[in-house]
């Protein structure tokens, strides 16, 4: 380990700090750092692709001699096969495999069979043709039946529904009790939350074919090729090396395409009865009823605060469902952002009958936040304390301070009393606020080799995979900023489980933890042609630099790249690195703020917002241009969940009733805000580039920021999402 | 084979098709019959392929697809045009959009023998050789996308938008738009690349 000097901070506040960096790396970045490509707005490599439709995603792959596969879904809640006839369905036209999924249906939409035909149509005829034999059972799919003591057990035997308890190092209810009697204000809300889908608009799905030599290869939607790989390897009980996971392009990930889902090995199964390629990839509907959801909450929050406007209690009691998985914990930023003295957790999942949950961008947080984020306006309200003034007060972040300052300034905080109004009396506007936070580190163990060919072509292969954050991208900068070359001259190979490890793509983990590991490989492999070309130069290995596309000696002598590497001795220099631990470095979290203006139709209760201020920080910023655009898509996604989406089931059946694009919205073109992004550069010391992940932060804050903002404009709040122009009218009196 | 008269079939032999589509459910593949029998009434075609003609990106095609195929099935299917997606298949996502004599549509929505003697645009027939459209440029500078999957639609609506309205205002970008989704939301960027190639125009 090498002692370095590094100075951390932001502008405007930046300290000396000494951290160990391993000695093979190159220096870590700092604020110091003088950088000619990294840091700059630069477009896509793979954008003539992606608007030409020469990008392929899994569902474009076709293979020759490939079949179609469809699965056949539950129609029950809750239901037990007896029998699954697949005879009928194997004589249909152009059916090559049927088989058994599962016999067990716990929710409306579980895979219970599966079979492979020549066209789609084919194979949809003959899921048709598939005969069950059903045992229908008792279902519970509403949250607070299902915690009924003679509830339906969803899954049997004693099993209890609900599963919770007290979270460790938590205060007592006596604690509570007695903090919030001593308060000066204190508030006691319950906050109410959906179930929402992912809907990325790629469905999840695999195409598998067997090879002559019994492995494997499996094309897959995936943000996971070697958790995919490491699934399927378990599924079909080969060694890892025999299964092969390739991902070129994905069509959306925000979390339900982490890890193996059923698809994958069903489709493989499927190849493997029918000896032929298959793809599967999932319907609309099928994505709705089982391709993952955020869970839902019910969140008591009662908080109270003392004269001075300083937190005295934070004490959360919850619950919600995330179908048969758990899950639904949601508070992260309670027991996290503000400094409290007493803080209780007391949290349950409910097991009901819908459909697994799965991990969705900043999960917990986006529903923790809006409980906390409200109580907070709520509170400062009840101490007549300017909102943001009373989270300063309680908050130590001081990256965040400073963000609200920023953020208050063009969100034109000071006049927030006296918003324009376009529609006289009939509208109202109102300005609201949030903190955001979130991890984003990173995490060691990524890797990347960096190959430098004779002829000055410069490879990087990584096997991590670009789910549209724009991932091969920022590895081509920080490769290009090693060698002194332009981000197009680095060819970068990702996406495949033949390149060296990486993790999957969740957590805003990809970029801190692979940027490190390609900015070593790079530097090491440079090394490797100053040794080549040292001799040309008449100078030292150790004295020459890479800019401006040739390679320098201290005194001044350069030789253009491509001759550089000319003087390697065989057909490349090849070098490969792993990401070390972080350093302890100046700050290990992302922090953050969002503003949301909205204008609120006192007759038809219709929320429009008007303007979202982002405030972000994510350590380094390598391109401000794709940076910028995952805070857009974000701050998109949480005013979707804000305002229109929830999954609804119907009591009775325990279908799902809205599994479709027309009757579950999303945000399209008319529901989309003005969106001013700052991004706080922030110089974090804990790798060797500084880089930390922006893809879940923005969505953290947005829901609360909105809610906050329809309360200032109406006077009254909404505590239960979405914000429906019913719940408005409701508040209003006028329903 | 010319636009004009792509195959043997008269326009009357094509009402006659989707009349039979319509009488007969072949849209969900069943027969009414329920006996695993799949032919149609009489005077239809099908369920088996037929051929067919269709002009996409200025050249003409010969295509064998069942009548119940949609357009955007045998674009992607049979014509190796994967760049219009299947998203929602039921005509609320705009993944599929393409051009059929000017007009976007969702190709989801339309039986490929409906698009028989029609001009398909599709966006694998926009760039010239490497020179891209105008708005598949201001895509790139722009960043007017993240995962890209719903990007060829959202180019193809740009155009038809831009085609009949040369200088939209930010309002008729937005209406023009409105039938294409996004999940990643890089809306703001797509509606900078719809004003900057109305401009580059």
């Amino acid at each position: 380990m090498a002692k370095r000097t590094l100075r951390v901070g932001y502008p405007g506040n930046y300290r000396e700090i000494e951290v160990d960096s391993p000695d093979a790396e190159p220096a870590p970045w700092d604020a110091d750092s003088k950088l000619a490509v990294v840091g700059k707005r630069s477009p896509r490599l793979e954008g003539a692709d992606k608007v030409t439709g020469k990008a392929k995603y899994t569902a474009d792959v076709k293979l020759q001699g490939m079949l179609v596969a469809r699965v056949l879904r539950s129609p029950y809640a809750r239901a037990t096969a007896r029998s699954i006839g697949l005879a009928k369905a194997l004589k249909m036209p152009g059916v090559k495999a049927a088989i058994e999924v599962e016999k067990e249906a716990r929710y409306h939409g579980q895979a219970i069979a599966a079979v492979a035909a020549e066209t789609e149509a084919q194979a949809e005829d003959a899921v048709a043709a598939i005969e069950v034999d059903w045992a229908v059972g008792e279902h519970v799919v509403d949250v607070e039946a299902a915690r009924k003591p003679n509830a339906p057990r969803v899954h049997g035997g004693k099993n209890p529904n609900e599963r919770g308890g007290e979270a460790q190092n938590t205060a007592t209810e006596e604690a509570c009790v007695t903090a919030l009697k001593k308060s000066h204000a204190t508030v006691d809300i319950t906050f109410t939350t959906p179930v929402v889908t992912h809907s990325c608009l790629e469905s999840h799905g695999s195409v598998a074919r067997w090879e002559s030599d019994g492995s494997l290869t499996v094309w897959d939607s995936t943000q996971s090729i070697f958790g995919v790989r490491d699934g399927l390897a378990r599924g079909f009980q080969l060694p890892a090396e025999k299964v092969r996971v390739v991902k070129e392009h994905m069509g959306g990930g925000f979390g339900s395409k982490l890890g193996m889902g059923q698809h994958s090995m069903i489709a493989a199964r499927l190849a493997r009865e029918a000896k032929a390629p298959v793809k599967l990839m999932l319907t609309r509907k099928e994505e709705h009823l089982a391709g993952g959801n955020r869970p839902s909450s019910v969140q008591r929050v009662r908080a109270g605060a003392d004269k001075d406007g300083k937190l005295t209690c934070l004490w959360l009691q919850s619950h919600g469902t995330g179908g048969i998985n758990g899950g639904a914990n949601c508070a992260g930023p309670l027991m996290s952002l503000y400094n409290c003295p007493v803080r209780r957790l007391w949290h349950a999942d409910v097991i009901t009958n819908a459909s697994p949950a799965a991990a969705f961008r900043a999960p917990g947080h986006v529903q923790g936040m809006f409980a906390l984020e409200s109580t907070m306006d709520e509170l400062a309200g009840k101490l007549g304390l300017d909102p943001i003034e009373f989270r300063k007060r309680n908050d130590q972040n001081e990256m965040r301070q400073a963000e609200y300052g920023e953020g208050a300034k063009m969100a034109g905080w000071e006049a927030r009393a006296h918003l324009p109004n376009s529609g006289g009396r009939h509208k109202a506007r109102g300005l609201g606020v949030s903190a955001s936070i979130w991890g984003g580190g990173g995490a060691p163990g990524a890797q990347a080799r960096c190959v430098i060919s004779r002829d000055g072509a410069v490879e990087i292969q990584c096997g991590t995979q670009d789910i549209g954050t724009g991932t091969r991208t920022i590895i081509a900068m920080i490769a290009a900023e090693e060698l002194g070359l332009k981000p197009e001259q680095v060819l970068v190979k990702l996406g495949d489980t033949t390149l060296p490890f990486s993790h999957g793509s969740g957590g805003s983990m990809t970029a801190p933890s692979v940027t490190p590991a390609v900015r070593a490989a790079t530097a090491a492999a440079r090394g490797r042609v100053f040794e080549a070309c040292a001799k040309s130069l008449k100078a030292d290995a150790d004295n020459l630099t890479a800019k401006g596309g040739n390679v320098v000696a201290k005194g001044g002598a350069s030789i253009p790249w491509a001759e550089a590497c000319s003087k390697i001795a065989g057909a490349n220099v090849s070098e490969q690195a792993t990401r070390a631990q972080n350093f302890r470095g100046y700050k290990d979290g992302t922090a953050g703020c969002q503003f949301a203006e909205v204008e609120v139709d006192l007759e038809t209760g219709h929320v429009q917002v008007l303007r979202v201020v982002a405030v972000h920080d994510c350590g380094r910023v390598v391109n401000p241009l794709l940076a910028e655009s995952q805070i857009n898509g974000g701050i998109i996604q949480g005013l979707s969940y804000a305002l229109l989406e929830q999954r609804i089931l119907d009591d009775a059946t325990g279908r799902m009733m809205n599994a479709n694009f027309s009757d579950y919205r999303i945000a399209g073109p008319k529901e989309i805000p003005e969106i001013s992004v700052v991004l706080f550069d922030v110089s974090n010391g804990r790798t060797n580039t500084g880089v930390m992940g922006i893809g879940e932060p923005p969505i953290v804050p947005t829901p609360a920021a909105i809610a906050n903002a329809v309360a200032h404009a109406i006077g009254k709040r909404i505590t239960d999402l979405p914000i429906t122009p019913d719940k408005i009218l409701a508040a209003l009196g006028k329903k | 084979m010319s636009a004009s008269k792509p195959d043997g079939l008269s326009r009357r032999d094509f009402l006659g098709v989707t009349g039979a589509l319509a009488g007969a459910g072949l849209l969900a593949g069943k027969s009414t019959a329920g006996d695993g029998d799949n032919r149609p009434a009489a005077g239809g075609l099908g369920p088996d392929p037929v051929k067919f003609g269709l002009r996409v990106n200025g050249k003409d095609h010969e295509v064998a697809a069942e009548p119940r195929a949609t357009l955007l099935d045998v674009l992607r299917d049979s014509l190796d045009l994967t760049g219009a997606k299947k998203a929602c298949d039921r005509g609320e996502c705009g993944a599929c959009t393409v051009l059929v004599d000017g007009k976007a549509v969702y190709a989801c929505m339309m039986l490929a023998l409906q698009a028989r003697g029609r001009e398909i645009r599709t966006v694998e027939g926009l760039a010239k050789g490497e020179d891209l459209h105008a708005v598949q440029a201001a895509f790139i500078e722009h960043d007017g996308y993240q995962c890209g999957f719903c990007t060829p639609g959202q180019v193809m609506a740009t155009v038809a938008l831009l085609e009949k309205t040369p200088s939209p205002s930010g309002d008729q970008i937005r209406a023009g738009l409105c039938g294409n989704l996004c999940r990643c939301a890089a809306y703001n960027r797509i509606f900078d690349a719809a004003a900057a190639a109305s401009k580059a125009k």
